[in-house]
């Protein structure tokens, strides 16, 4: 082997591979990654230099403050008591006062876990609906879940969601059965039948059913806390997205009364500040009720709540509508199918997709406006911090703690809304681009 | 409970007359409980505790009129009302009474139709500094930037007072009483000024109580008392009379550790009036001869009720001041009970 390599006239032949040497450190690793990603120039450098700076003095002044917190005192002075003057939170009043901050003050304690069952329901009920590739049988347990989460949070007579259930089922059928003839003559058959069915219901259910139910009644005035916000959330955004479709389509019609309502409609809630709504739903209706007889001011303010988003909605929808090129529309004519047919197969699966980013927007701004029920004396999650829980003489001082821990509740939500919207977003890209 | 909650609001239930006339006494006598409009939180006069139970001074004359009319001083609905909702929520009938420190003024009893029955706090707009301004009257607060809630009748008094007595001032406006008391420990003013009984539970909540003082200068007049409506003067006559069945009890010594003793009948012919041992002042009211033990029984007399809820000894440590009895030097008089 020597031999031939001596004889070889070149003067070096490499006869094995060399071996792989890591690259260089100022290639590699960490101090690429930092030098590529934060000091690439001068400018980078300072603003990265800037950047550190800011984040440790955030952190340099809230971790003290978080890691330091006191959680066992039962009032503000006891923990300034603690702490000697060294920084620290008070986060004892989220220990103490956890349950009225997420229930409400008045909501009966041992019931707490009727509104927990609801929440974990509602996951159940909400899973077929946000997520599609799951078995179609699923939505039976979605229809349901309204009515069952009614009786879980106020309690009261099981009759009263099933009767209310029982009009709706009479409805669809009404509505089935109608269906042949005109569209018009089968949907105020359907209304007309579900009322007979309330009234006659509502007739059955003995007065005092309430007293002996299996679940204790609850009064809508009872209800408080984060578990009020996110009622209001949950039952504005899934009845706002429908009525929003159907005033978008109205507002699109070639009937001119039709077309008149939804755009006067429309224009005149986008016009109003949501606060006067509210004012209108807990102060100007009571004077159109006799004092016992009120609608339910829960009620009021979730109808009010539901009309404002709607408009939005119903905006948000129409831009999607004007999105599609006329083709859409022509080419579902010339299939011949009707104006439903033409709607729900063609125009609104396309429609829709192109709106979710604008209607999960207006769904987070409604989710975060729940919380001004609060200047109409409710008390939601806001409205307990500002009133009972500041007004007391042991919490009276505690700010910072507890609207932080309002604003991480409220972050987890609509992060999680903002996360799925986008998810959907990517599982409906059938690519346009 | 069935048709509100189903067909509420597809029944537009007969549209009759919205305020209820006369009769609020029966009203509450059938309904067996009364629905008072408290504040929806102020430190020491309205607030539910931990256990949700409603407590406070303007807490206590709710309980105390319903412990006269019901005899049972846990039968009242509490209806949390805010500055802006308490006056439609009365009127239009929401609400038996309205006790939410709110000040008795001209145009609110004439002009909004309301009743007035008495006055369960004097209350005046007074000014907080820290001690180290060393200032010690606010006439020397000359050039000083004050704190102020914007939109109330403070706004207004401040003007006039520092008008009248021409020295100048800077307004910092602020919208709620949380951020007044932020922006004056961060020191965006040197003067915090609202009602004496605010600054006082304002202060009381401050780590370092004792380096701000209250200036001695109180610089207007707000009456606090419970209100009802206009033109039911039978119900008013309930609420007034109960209010001063707590300050006679004061000034006559009857408190709700000795009243058991005091209603088997006293050498006192006014006690015994008030507790209902003689003569028939409960049956003019509409209520029964008990009514007066029963509304002092619910918390105390007046001084009771004062010391346990915004008194010296609580975290607001308010002194009695203007509401001290007349005999004492303060406001409080209430007319015979005869």
């Amino acid at each position: 082997m020597s031999d031939k390599k001596n004889n070889n006239p070149i003067a070096f032949v490499a006869t094995s591979v060399i071996p792989e040497s890591p690259p260089p450190a100022r290639e590699a690793g960490v101090y690429k990654w930092v030098r590529e990603n934060l000091f690439s120039n001068i400018p980078n450098s300072i603003l990265t230099l800037v950047a550190i700076a800011v984040v440790y003095n955030v952190l340099s002044n809230t971790l003290p403050w978080i890691l330091n917190g006191i959680w066992t005192t039962s009032s503000l002075t006891e923990c300034r008591e603690v702490l000697q003057g060294k920084t620290g939170a008070c986060f004892s009043v989220l220990a103490e006062r956890w349950a009225q901050l997420l229930y409400g003050f008045k909501y009966p304690e041992e019931e707490y876990w009727r509104p927990n069952l609801a929440l974990i329901l509602l996951f159940f009920a909400l899973a077929p609906v946000l997520f599609f590739d799951l078995p179609r049988k699923l939505l039976g347990f979605t229809v349901i879940y309204p009515f069952l989460a009614f009786w879980l949070i106020w309690g009261g007579s099981i009759l009263v969601p099933i009767v209310a259930l029982l009009g709706f089922a009479v409805a669809a059928v009404v509505f089935q059965k109608l269906g042949k003839g005109s569209f018009a003559a089968s949907f105020f058959g359907a209304i007309v039948a579900a009322l007979v069915v309330w009234k006659v219901g509502g007739m059955l259910i003995p007065d005092n059913a309430s007293e002996t139910a299996m679940l204790a009644a609850v009064p809508s005035r009872d209800l408080g806390g984060f578990m009020l916000n996110m009622m209001l959330g949950v039952t504005c955004v899934s009845l706002s997205v429908p009525l929003g479709i159907a005033l978008a389509l109205g507002r699109q019609s070639s009937m001119p009364l039709i077309k008149w309502i939804c755009v006067v409609f429309i224009e005149f809630v986008r016009g109003v500040p949501l606060i006067t709504l509210l004012f209108v739903a807990s102060v100007m209706l009571s004077y159109f009720f006799p004092p016992d007889a009120t609608v339910d001011l829960f009620l009021r303010v979730v109808i009010m709540i539901t009309l404002f988003s709607a408009a939005y909605i119903a905006e948000v929808i129409r831009g999607g509508l004007a999105a599609l090129p006329k083709g859409q529309y022509e080419a579902a004519d010339s299939l011949g199918l009707d104006y439903p047919q033409a709607m729900r197969l063609i125009i609104l699966p396309q429609a829709l997709k192109i709106s979710i980013p604008g209607i999960v927007n207006v769904a987070v701004g409604l989710f975060k406006d729940t919380t001004l029920v609060s200047v109409i004396s409710m008390f939601d999650l806001v409205g307990m911090i500002r009133g009972p829980v500041l007004a007391s003489t042991e919490w009276n001082g505690v700010y910072w703690e507890l609207l932080g821990f309002a604003a991480a509740l409220f972050f987890v939500v609509c992060y999680g809304i903002s996360q799925y919207s986008q998810w959907l977003e990517r599982r409906l890209a059938t690519g346009h681009r | 409970m069935k048709n509100t909650v189903i067909l509420g609001a597809l029944t537009i239930a007969g549209l009759s007359a919205g305020a209820a006339a006369a009769g609020t006494l029966d009203d509450v006598k059938a309904r067996g409980k009364l629905n008072c409009g408290v504040t929806t939180g102020l430190v020491g006069f309205a607030a539910p505790n931990a256990s949700g139970e409603w407590e406070g001074f303007d807490v206590a004359v709710c309980r105390a009129v319903a412990a006269a009319v019901l005899g049972d001083a846990t039968a009242v609905e509490f209806v949390p009302t805010t500055g802006k909702t308490r006056f439609t929520a009365l009127a239009s009938g929401e609400i038996d009474v309205l006790a939410r420190n709110t000040t008795w003024t001209f145009s609110r009893d004439v002009d909004l139709k309301f009743e007035f029955t008495g006055v369960n706090y004097y209350d005046g707009q007074g000014f907080m500094v820290p001690k180290e301004l060393g200032v010690s009257s606010a006439k020397e607060l000359d050039g000083a930037t004050v704190c102020i809630q914007t939109g109330t009748t403070t706004e207004l008094n401040l003007a006039d007072f520092f008008r009248s007595n021409n020295i100048s001032y800077e307004p910092v406006p602020i919208e709620t009483n949380a951020e007044a008391q932020q922006q004056y420990l961060a020191g965006a003013c040197d003067v915090y000024t609202t009602d004496a009984s605010g600054l006082a539970a304002t202060r009381a909540t401050f780590e370092a109580p004792d380096e701000h003082a209250l200036l001695p200068e109180i610089i207007s007049k707000e009456p606090l008392g419970p209100l009802v409506r206009h033109g039911d003067h039978e119900w008013g006559d309930v609420v007034r009379w109960t209010l001063n069945a707590l300050i006679s009890a004061e000034e006559l010594g009857v408190t709700s550790a000795n009243l058991a003793e005091m209603a088997a009948g006293t050498n006192n012919p006014e006690i015994n009036r008030l507790l209902g041992t003689e003569g028939n002042l409960g049956e003019m009211l509409g209520l029964s001869a008990d009514w007066g033990k029963n509304a002092i029984a619910a918390g105390g007399n007046y001084g009771e009720v004062f010391a346990n809820n915004i008194g010296e000894a609580t975290p607001i440590g308010l002194a009695r001041g203007l509401n001290a009895q007349w005999t004492k030097g303060g406001l409080l008089y209430s007319p015979p009970f005869r």
